[in-house]
């Protein structure tokens, strides 16, 4: 190949810049390459073909209004009912729960990370918190159902305390999960605030707290909130903890002490089973999922754009 | 990067100003940081002694070598299980990792970041990152176990999770290459090489233990993943160990979901023992990756 690069400088000066013969073996490996990078929008799109589809037939036989404004989830019963809303309330008790204790624990250990913590204790303490986010989320669920329920109904002071299964526990438990998640994206949304902003902050007197609440959070407040939205997207999709903790009823209930089922534990459930291709019940799957799958998407979107736009400003 | 200078602001000048006085809410506050990651951490030590504590009655040969059973919880194991899990993860490896750094290779050196459709290509990839793993379930239970009707086997599996990774392999393997310096690339073009010579010789070699260390972390998420696969329809209990891609079988984390679903209490110790062997499996790999890392990082 060099040999032929030679070849070609010494040639008349009007073909050296020039491409002295298109490269086919070159092209080919450009296209395999292509190709590769093309799964993932084929991913994507089969992910819609494969919840949309079988979506459509079911709203043939359920109606919208029914499916959305419905408060009777009873689909796999003898007298099915089709309202998905106790699935979406029991989805967004177990996230706010879940952001109950993932906002304030994932930003401030960001702060700690980025403005308080020196460099060795950051690189012990880093590798902890992606420890958190590796643990499987069955062993999540298999703690907060054995370990942390029972503990809680023996200690709780007033009342009947929680239910075996109930959102609060899978709520707190997911919340944790997800501290990594709010944590790792707001320190990096930190980290890129210049540091001349804080070393004029200093220079006016302010405090260390002040600097960080004031100055240091502000200017990376679409990091952090992108780090919110994402951490809110994982808590609607997460799956195993509530499948095992949360409770296999639905139940439009705000109590949390009480079992819910959310959407995602609903799809596993039923899912499980063996339902019978084009059955009712295997459509009513794919459209919880569509659901599931617009929420998210929509979601992963605006986490997307805010990280962008704070990378923009600041990079 | 930004990050080493933005830094180390805890030796600012302010402080030596002050003489040490500190008012009380600027305590509290850094109290209260402190502990967000300590709740954080102590229940990641909890948790795993809780794991251990339960689990060690059963953490014995038979859990190796006995098939799992749903009628003697003291003797059952999870072997088929362990060897489900080690097929599925090895096959997903073969098809994520090269399809994962293709995609790389493509997106950081031959494609325009100004056209439209490697925009689309970037945002798609780290909006599939995000969506929900059981929504890929959906995607093997609908298009891949009955679309192209292969069934509940480790092949269908496999896909699903390659599919499941795939965004992380990207953009690890994308990190590694943009940290490729140009100077590299230029001083291969100079002395002739084609772009792909320049890309196969130079580029690749570098990346790889970025990639590698990527990788393994992405295959560590596909080998907890329970949630997908439970809607393949993956059964537990199943009594024999894989004996091709074509296989029934049956991974870790399902298995350990339907010990916890059993109602008998003596099955408590042999689910705990049985993620203590999915959480040193996971251990060994993450391991691998800081390994890796370190020693064959290099600095430019």
């Amino acid at each position: 190949m060099a040999s032929t690069r030679t070849s070609a400088a010494a040639t008349p000066a009007g073909r050296t810049l020039r491409k002295s013969r298109p490269r086919y073996g070159e092209r080919l490996i450009e296209g395999t390459l292509f190709a590769a990078a093309l799964v993932s929008i084929v991913t994507t799109i089969g992910i819609i073909v494969a919840v949309a589809v079988p979506t459509v037939e079911f709203f043939r036989q359920i109606s919208l209004r029914e499916f959305f404004t419905g408060t009777r989830w009873t689909p796999l019963f003898a007298d099915p009912s089709y309202g998905v809303l106790p699935l979406v309330g029991a989805t967004i008790v177990v996230t706010v729960i879940a952001m109950i204790f993932a906002i304030p624990l994932g930003v401030g250990a960001a702060i700690y990370l980025s403005e308080y913590a020196g460099d060795r204790t950051r690189r012990v303490l880093k590798p902890a918190l992606e420890v958190l986010a590796g643990v499987p989320t069955v062993v999540y669920g298999f703690f907060a159902l054995k370990g942390i329920t029972p503990f809680l109904r023996e200690i709780w002071p007033v009342g009947d305390g929680p239910a075996i299964f109930n959102a609060l526990v899978a709520g707190f438990v997911m919340g944790i999960m997800i501290i990594p998640t709010v944590a790792s994206l707001s320190e990096d949304a930190m980290s890129a605030v210049p540091r001349s902003l804080r070393d004029g902050a200093y220079a006016l007197g302010s405090s260390k707290m002040l600097v960080a609440t004031r100055v240091v959070v502000p200017a990376a407040i679409s990091g952090i909130i992108a780090a919110i939205v994402l951490g809110v997207s994982r808590a609607i999709g997460e799956t195993m903890i509530v499948t095992i903790a949360g409770g296999g009823q639905a139940n439009l209930s705000w109590n949390p002490l009480e079992g819910m089922l959310t959407m995602t534990a609903f799809i596993a459930q039923a899912g499980s089973g063996d339902v019978p291709t084009g059955s009712i019940d295997y459509k009513t799957i794919f459209a919880v999922a569509s659901l599931l799958f617009v929420m998210t998407f929509a979601l992963n979107l605006f986490s997307i754009r805010l990280v962008r736009k704070y990378r923009e400003v600041y990079e | 990067m930004t990050t080493t200078i933005a830094r180390g602001t805890s030796d600012s000048p302010v402080r030596s100003l002050r003489g040490g006085r500190r008012p009380p809410r600027e305590l509290l506050f850094r109290i209260a940081l402190q502990a967000s990651l300590g709740i954080a951490i102590s229940f990641l030590a909890v948790l795993l002694g809780y794991v251990l504590w339960t689990g060690l009655p059963r953490l014995d040969a038979d859990l190796l070598l006995n098939m799992p059973s749903t009628l003697r919880p003291e003797t059952a194991g999870a072997q088929s299980a362990i060897m489900g899990t080690l097929w599925v993860i090895t096959l997903t490896a073969l098809i994520t990792v090269p399809i994962g750094v293709m995609s790389a290779i493509y997106l950081e050196e031959y494609a325009d970041p100004t056209r439209w459709w490697n925009k689309v290509l970037d945002i798609n990839i780290q909006n599939l990152a995000a969506v929900p793993s059981i929504v890929y379930g959906i995607l093997g239970l609908g298009v891949i176990a009955r679309g192209l009707g292969l069934g509940l086997t480790v092949l269908s599996a496999a896909i699903t999770l390659s599919l499941l990774v795939l965004p992380v392999v990207i953009i690890a393997g994308r990190e590694a290459i943009r940290a490729v310096p140009n100077s590299i690339r230029f001083g291969s073009l100079a002395l002739g090489a084609t772009k792909w010579q320049t890309i196969w010789k130079q580029v690749l070699p570098a990346a790889v233990p970025g990639t590698a260390t990527g990788s393994i972390l992405a295959l560590s998420r596909a080998i907890g993943e329970a949630a997908p696969l439970l809607l393949l329809g993956a059964l537990a209990y199943i009594s024999f160990n894989p004996d091709g891609v074509l296989s029934q079988f049956t991974v870790l984390p399902v298995q350990i979901y339907d010990f916890i679903k059993q109602s008998r209490e003596d099955f408590v110790p042999l689910a705990s023992a049985a993620i203590c062997v999915l959480l040193v499996i996971l251990l060994v790999m993450n391991s691998l990756a800081i390994y890796l890392r370190n020693k064959f990082q290099r600095r430019w």
